[in-house]
Formats: C-alpha cells, structure tokens, sequence
C-alpha cells in the first residue's frame, strides 16, 4: 500500500511537513503545493532534511504553484520532480490513497 | 477512476479553492470521473452566488457553476456548515425562516452523509484545506 | 485494496486523522460532526489524534468562559456509536507535555511509527 501526501505549507512557518515526514512510510510520494512549494528549494534551512528524507520517499513539486511564486525550475533541489495538475492526477491515480497534510 | 475532493476552505482566503478547482477540472479532462465534490468547513462559501469579484479577478463560484454545467458534477455543500455560515436554498430558506436564498447554479445543499457515501464509493478522496 | 463484501454492502476502511486543537478553529469540532454522521453507514472507522489534535481530548474542558460550547465529552459517546478505535501519537503528547491521565477518554497510545504503519492499512484518508 503507498500513500500520496500533499503538503501545501511553508515549512517555515508552519510544521505541516515535519509531520508529513513522520508518517510517510519508505516508497511512499510526497507533493509539495501551494506555499509547500518552498520545501523544494535549493539552498534553503529546510534542503538538508528533505534531501536526507527524499533517499526513502520520492519528492514532486507543483510546476504552476512554483511559476506563480517566481521560482525558476533550476532553484529546485535535484531529484524532485516537478508536475503540473494533470501529473498531480496521475500521483493520485498511482497511489493507493491520499493523505493531505492540510 | 472515480475520485471525491472535499473542499474544507472558502474562495480567495485560501489558495485551497483553486487548488481544488484546477485539480478536479484536470481529474476531469483526463477522463477520469468526479463522483462529487464535497463543501466542508468554510468551504461552503465557495456556493454563495452573491460573490462579486473584481473584473479582472477570477469568479471562483461562477468557475464551480461552469464545470458543474460541463460535466454534470455534483457539488455538494454540507448542511450544517451552511447554516452556520448563512448560504441557503429555497428549501433552506423555507425551513428557517430566511427571507433570502444565495445558492449558486449547480451546487445542491445536503448532509454530511453525502461526504460519507463519497468516501465509501469514489477511489479516491483527496482533500483541500488550510 | 482491503475491501470487503458484506451483506451486500463495501466495508472501507476510514481513517480521520486530527491535527488541530479545539476552539481556536472549527476544524477539530465539525470533524467529530463527520465521523458521528459516518458511524451509521458501518465503515471500519478509526480515529487518530496526532501533532496538536491530541489537546482536543483534555480532560477538564470548560469553555463558560468564551461562550462556546464545550464539545470533549462527546468523544467519550464515540463508544456507543461503535467507533472504538481511538489512536494517541505518544510523540505528540510528551511533545505537549500530556500523559494519558491528562484525556477525557481510553485511547491506545501508539508510536508515530505504529500509526504510520495503521494509516498505510487504510483505504480513506480523512484529514482535519
């Protein structure tokens, strides 16, 4: 059974994707959405724990919500997909189930 | 495959609402069908057919009512959320002695039961909120 | 998925997971609304209480004060609608500094990896 977990907080405000990461199990998927989107970010106070956590979980980012908030694909820490909502359709589709960190 | 979103926010606050949208209209055009899509918490604001948004801002309500008409998807707003939050139907209206309705085209008022049933028939439920 | 057929009808498995403390927001409130409504179409209902939605079953709730209604002892009622199993994040109580002594209701204490492990075992998700 794998989970698909949406995180759509900024990690620096809110711990939404400190909790995420408690329960999202090896071989699971996370997608970071709305303001979740910074997670992804190269360079960032965060880049250290969701690189250790991306060796166990894979990673995916909202292309439009990126976009919106002026983020350039390069900015994106290596290995974390970017998707947009149709990609979003199909996280859901391959996942036994979604769990939104909300 | 079916899927049911649950919408715990309302418009504009939140990007919730329009994460939502864009993620039942691409679960739509992809094929897939929308077994309903569920109005919780303020989320019932998103049926209130007196929201009047700027001209060149998005009409979020209108944007539900338009796919709604597209794709015969059933929007559902939760009954008790309503009532606390003042969005009503002419039964609504009738029921508790309102002298006014808001409910925008294609959104129906119903119980929580509808999120219930939603959970048990779709397979998927993916839920929006802040 | 772990469906199974029984008198006809799909039993799922539901899980809500509660994040949220009560009164500063409706959210913990209108989710036991949810999962008292869901009792009666006989799901394999689960609840789980992590990060803050664990101060939603502190016992000696008095809310005279702000004039809202003080809704903790409907998680003792769950009981008699059959939904029975309540699950406490052990991390998110010794985080709050919370014991069992300190709920209104018998829950078994689970480790944030036993819980996740139960949420992987479901088929719904419900989050509040």
């Amino acid at each position: 059974m794998s989970i698909l977990h949406t995180v759509n907080k900024s990690p620096f405000e809110k711990s939404s994707l400190d909790s995420c990461l408690k329960y999202a199990k090896g071989g699971s998927a996370v997608l970071l959405y709305e303001d979740g989107v910074y997670a992804a970010l190269k360079g960032t106070n965060m880049e250290d724990k969701v690189k250790s956590a991306a060796q166990g979980i894979k990673f995916y980012v909202l292309g439009p919500d990126l976009k919106a908030r002026g983020i350039a694909d390069d900015r994106v820490i290596d290995g974390i997909a970017i998707v947009d909502y149709a990609g979003f359709v199909d996280l859901s589709v391959e996942s036994d189930k979604v769990s939104a960190w909300v | 495959m079916k899927f049911a979103v649950q919408v715990n926010e309302g418009p504009y606050q939140h990007q919730a609402a329009d994460s939502a949208y864009q993620f039942t209209k691409a679960v739509l055009e992809k094929g897939h069908e929308v077994f309903r899509v569920f109005f919780y918490h303020d989320g019932v604001n998103n049926a209130t057919k007196l929201t009047t948004p700027p001209q060149d801002d998005r009409n979020i309500v209108n944007r539900w009512s338009e796919l709604s008409e597209k794709y015969s998807l059933d929007l559902v707003v939760c009954v008790a959320a309503a009532q606390r939050r003042g969005i009503v139907d002419e039964g609504e209206a009738k029921r508790n002695k309102k002298d006014a309705e808001n409910i925008a085209p294609g959104f129906r008022i119903s119980g929580l039961g509808q999120l219930i049933e939603a959970g048990v028939q779709a397979d998927r439920l993916v839920v929006f909120g802040d | 998925m772990s469906e199974e057929m029984m008198e006809g009808e799909v039993v799922k498995k539901f899980m809500y997971i509660n994040r949220r403390a009560p009164y500063g927001s409706i959210y913990a409130l209108e989710s036991l609304e949810v999962v008292l409504i869901g009792a009666a179409f006989d799901q394999d209902v689960s609840l789980a209480f992590v990060d803050d939605g664990v101060f939603e079953l502190k016992k000696d709730q008095e809310t005279a004060g702000i004039d809202m209604k003080n809704f903790s002892p409907t998680y003792r009622a769950l009981e008699m609608y059959d939904v029975e199993k309540l699950y406490v994040s052990k991390e998110s109580m010794d985080a709050r500094g919370l014991t069992v002594d300190d709920l209104i209701v018998d829950v078994e204490v689970k480790t944030d990896a036993e819980l996740a492990d139960l949420f992987d075992d479901q088929d719904v998700i419900f989050s509040f």
